[in-house]
C-alpha cells in the first residue's frame, strides 16, 4: 500500500481508533478490578440526551458544546444513580439500569422532537461512530507529516483524542500508588490516609472524559468494548497490575489496528465490494482476543479454583 | 385526543399497539422482578444487545433463501438464538474465569453488539431493498404493526407469563437465597438459566415495540418500582406486572395521541414517572415516609427531654422543644408548665427512675435492652412489675400509669 493512498485515507482513522482504544482501556483496568465495568456502558447511553440538549441550546453542530453537554449528562447520571441508590436503598446495578435507560429514552424522544432530517445528528451515528470518515484530505503522502499546511487540515478529532489519552495517562501515572492500593484494599487505603471516595470519583470522571472524547470520534460501541475487553483479557494473563495494564494496551492496539484493517480490506479479500463498520469490527476483534485469553490464558481461573472445568 | 387514545378510539392500528404494549409491559414487569430480586438486573442489558447479530443473520439467511427479509417470526427466532449464545458466553465467563459478572455482561454486550453492527453494514451493502425495518430493532418501531406482529407479541407474552407462573416458586427461592435453595436440592444453575431464558423471551418479543436498548428499562424499572410497595415477593411480582402493563398502555396511548412521540421512549418515561412517584410516596420505603418518620422521632425526643427538664425545674432554651411543648398544651406561652404538663413531667421523671431500676437489675436484662429513652415503660412491663419497681423507689404510691 502506497503512502499516497494510506496517509490521507487510513492513517488518521487508524491513529484515532488506536488512541481512543488505549484511552478507554487504561482506566478500564481499574474499573474492571473494582467491579464498575458497566460505568462505560451507562455513560455511553446517557451522553445522547446531553448532546441533544447541547444542540438545542446552541442550535449548531459544534464540537465543544456537544462535548460539554455529553460530559454534563454523564455527571448528571452519576449523581442520579447515587441519589437513587441511597434514597431508595436499591442495589447499584438496578439503580444504574433505571437511570441510563431513562436518560437514553429521553434522548431519543428529544431527538425525534427536533427535526433530525435537516440536522446531521442521528442515533446511528452516535452508536456506530464514523471512524471511516475521519480522513485527512490535505495529505498527499508520508511527506505531508512534515508539511504544516497539510497538518492544519488534520481532522480535529485526532488532536482531541491524543490530548485525552495524554490526560488519562497522566492521571494514572500521578495517582498510581493510591489507585493501586485503594483498588485492591480499600480499607487499608483509608487507614493510610488515602481519600478513597474522592479518588474513586476522580477515576469515574476520568473514565467519563475518555468515554466522551472517544464517543465523539468513534461511537459508543468502541467505548464500551475497550473499557472492558482488553483489561479483561489482560487479567487472564497475569496477576500483576503493571503487567495487566501493559497487556491491556497491547490488546487495545491489536484490536484497533486489526479491526480497522479487517473492516476496510476484509470484505475485499472475500470478494465483497464495500467496507464494513470499523467500530463494530474493532469491538468484534477485542471480543475474539478476550475469548482466546479466557480459553488459554495462564491466570484465567480464580485463585483456588480449578482452571479447567 | 389523549382520552380517545386511552379509550382505544384512535382506530385499529393504535388499538393493536396499545394492547401489544400492555401485554409486553406486564410480561416484562413480572419477568424482570425475578432478575431484580436475584440482583442481576443488568444481565438484561447483555441479553438485549446480544440479539442484534441474530436479527441481522436471520435477515441475511431469509434473503438468501429468497424470502422476505423482514419476516418477524424469522427475525425473532434469529435474535433468540444469538441472545441465548450471548447468555451462555456470559455464564461461562463468570463461572469459569476470574471475571466478575459485570465485566462478563459488558464484554458480551459490547462484542455482540459490535458484531451486529458489522453485519448491519454488510446488509446495507448487500443491495437488497427493504432492509429499512431492521433499524427499527435498535430503537423500536411500532408505527407499522400488523395483525400478525401483534399476535406474535400477544402469544409470546402470554406464553412467557404462563411459564413464569409455573416456575415462580423455585425462582423466588433461588432469587432470595441461592445457598438455601441449593441445600434443599434445587438445581440452582438450571433455574437461573430458566430465568434468563424467560428474560430472553421477553426481550425478543419486545424488540419490535421498544427496541433492544429500551427493553432493558421495561425489565428493570417496574420491578424496582414495585419493590417500594411491598415486602412480599409475590406481591412485588404482581405489582411489577401492573406497573409495567400500565406504563405500556399509557405510554402507547400518549404516543398515539400526537406525532413525533416514539412509542418505546414514551413507555420508558411513563414507567420512570411511576418509579419517581413510588420513590417519594411509597408508604414505608419511600422518601416522604422516611422523612415523616424522622420528624416524628425528633418530636418525641424533644418532648421527652422537655418534660424531663420541666420536672427538674430547669429552664428550656431550645426553641423547637418549647414550640412542641406549647403546641401539645404542656406549657404556657411564658414557658411555665400547665397542669397536664406538670403531671406528664412528673411521670416522665418517674419513668426515667423506673428505667434506671430496670437497667440495674439483672432479672430485667432483656427488657433493659429495649431502653432508648423514648419507649414508655408500660409498653414493656406489666402493671405488677411496675408496682414492684415503685415499691423499691419509694415515695408516693399509686401514680397513674
Amino acid at each position: 500500500m502506497s503512502g499516497e493512498e494510506f496517509v490521507p485515507l487510513s492513517l488518521t482513522p487508524l491513529l484515532i481508533g488506536t488512541f481512543a482504544a488505549i484511552a478507554c482501556a487504561l482506566p478500564g483496568n481499574f474499573l474492571v478490578l473494582r467491579k464498575q465495568a458497566l460505568i462505560g456502558d451507562a455513560i455511553s447511553h446517557v451522553v445522547l440526551p446531553g448532546i441533544v440538549v447541547a444542540f438545542l441550546i446552541t442550535g449548531a453542530i459544534s464540537t465543544w458544546p456537544m462535548m460539554l453537554g455529553a460530559a454534563g449528562a454523564a455527571v448528571v447520571a452519576v449523581v442520579l444513580i447515587e441519589a437513587i441508590r441511597r434514597l431508595g436503598q436499591i442495589e447499584p446495578g438496578a439503580a444504574m439500569g433505571v437511570v441510563f435507560t431513562t436518560m437514553f429514552a429521553a434522548g431519543v424522544l428529544l431527538l425525534e422532537q427536533t427535526d433530525t432530517s435537516t440536522v446531521h445528528l442521528d442515533v446511528e451515528h452516535a452508536l456506530y461512530g464514523n471512524l471511516e470518515s475521519l480522513i485527512w484530505l490535505d495529505a498527499t503522502g508520508w511527506s505531508s507529516l512534515l508539511d504544516t499546511e497539510a497538518l492544519s487540515g488534520l481532522p480535529p478529532e485526532l488532536p482531541r483524542i491524543a490530548l485525552t489519552l495524554v490526560g488519562v495517562s497522566l492521571f494514572i501515572w500521578l495517582f498510581w500508588r493510591p489507585l493501586k492500593i485503594s483498588t485492591f484494599d480499600e480499607g487499608f487505603a483509608r487507614t493510610i490516609g488515602i481519600r478513597t471516595g474522592v479518588l474513586g470519583l476522580a477515576l469515574v470522571i476520568t473514565a467519563a472524559i475518555a468515554a466522551v472524547a472517544a464517543f465523539d470520534a468513534v461511537g459508543s460501541i468502541i467505548v464500551i468494548a475497550m473499557f472492558i475487553c482488553p483489561p479483561a483479557a489482560a487479567r487472564m494473563l497475569t496477576n500483576r497490575l503493571e503487567a495487566q495494564i501493559a497487556w491491556s494496551v497491547v490488546f487495545a492496539i491489536a484490536s484497533a489496528v486489526s479491526g480497522y484493517v479487517l473492516a476496510g480490506y476484509g470484505p475485499l479479500w472475500l470478494g465483497g465490494a464495500d467496507a464494513v463498520s470499523a467500530a463494530g469490527m474493532i469491538a468484534t476483534m477485542s471480543g475474539l482476543i478476550l475469548a482466546a485469553a479466557a480459553m488459554f490464558g495462564p491466570c484465567r481461573g480464580r485463585i483456588g479454583a480449578r482452571i479447567s472445568a | 385526543m389523549l382520552w380517545d387514545a386511552l379509550t382505544l378510539q384512535l382506530g385499529y392500528n393504535a388499538t393493536l399497539v396499545a394492547i401489544g404494549a400492555t401485554l409486553l409491559g406486564v410480561s416484562a414487569g413480572v419477568t424482570g422482578t425475578f432478575l431484580f430480586l436475584r440482583k442481576r438486573a443488568l444481565v438484561s442489558d447483555a441479553i438485549s444487545h446480544a440479539t442484534l447479530p441474530g436479527v441481522c443473520l436471520a435477515f441475511m439467511v431469509l434473503v438468501a433463501l429468497g424470502g422476505d427479509g423482514r419476516n418477524l417470526l424469522g427475525l425473532l427466532a434469529g435474535s433468540a438464538v444469538s441472545a441465548w449464545i450471548g447468555l451462555l458466553c456470559m455464564n461461562w465467563l463468570t463461572r469459569h474465569t476470574r471475571l466478575a459478572e459485570d465485566a462478563a455482561i459488558g464484554a458480551v454486550l459490547s462484542v455482540f453488539f459490535g458484531f451486529g453492527i458489522v453485519l448491519l453494514t454488510v446488509i446495507q451493502t448487500m443491495g437488497v431493498g427493504r432492509q429499512a425495518g431492521l433499524e427499527g430493532f435498535l430503537l423500536g418501531s411500532t408505527a407499522g404493526m400488523l395483525w400478525a406482529d401483534a399476535m406474535i407479541i400477544a402469544v409470546g407474552g402470554a406464553a412467557t407469563l404462563l411459564l413464569v407462573m409455573i416456575i415462580r416458586r423455585p425462582m423466588i427461592l433461588v432469587a432470595f437465597d441461592p445457598e438455601y435453595a441449593a441445600a434443599r436440592g434445587l438445581p440452582v444453575y438450571r433455574i437461573d438459566l430458566a430465568m434468563m431464558g424467560l428474560v430472553m423471551a421477553v426481550t425478543v418479543v419486545g424488540l419490535k415495540i421498544v427496541g433492544l436498548i429500551l427493553i432493558v428499562a421495561l425489565l428493570i424499572i417496574p420491578a424496582v418500582t414495585a419493590r417500594f410497595w411491598s415486602e412480599r415477593s409475590d406481591h412485588v411480582v404482581l405489582l411489577a406486572g401492573l406497573a409495567g402493563g400500565l406504563a405500556g398502555y399509557i405510554g402507547a396511548a400518549i404516543s398515539a395521541s400526537a406525532p413525533n412521540l416514539p412509542t418505546g421512549p414514551i413507555i420508558v418515561l411513563v414507567s420512570f414517572a411511576f418509579f419517581v412517584v413510588s420513590l417519594f410516596l411509597a408508604p414505608i420505603r419511600g422518601v416522604l415516609a422516611a422523612v415523616l418518620r424522622h420528624l416524628r422521632f425528633q418530636r418525641r425526643v424533644h418532648i421527652r427531654q422537655g418534660l424531663l427538664a420541666l420536672a427538674q425545674g430547669q429552664k428550656i432554651y431550645e426553641p423547637l422543644t418549647l414550640r412542641l411543648l406549647r403546641r401539645a398544651g404542656l406549657v404556657r406561652a411564658d414557658g411555665v408548665a400547665t397542669d397536664i404538663g406538670k403531671a406528664r413531667a412528673a411521670k416522665a421523671l418517674r419513668d426515667e427512675k423506673r428505667w434506671e431500676i430496670v437497667r440495674a437489675d439483672q432479672a430485667h436484662e432483656a427488657t433493659a435492652a429495649l431502653y432508648d429513652g423514648l419507649r414508655d415503660i408500660e409498653t414493656v412491663l406489666t402493671r405488677d412489675q411496675i408496682a414492684e419497681i415503685d415499691r423499691r423507689i419509694g415515695g408516693p404510691m399509686g401514680v397513674p400509669v
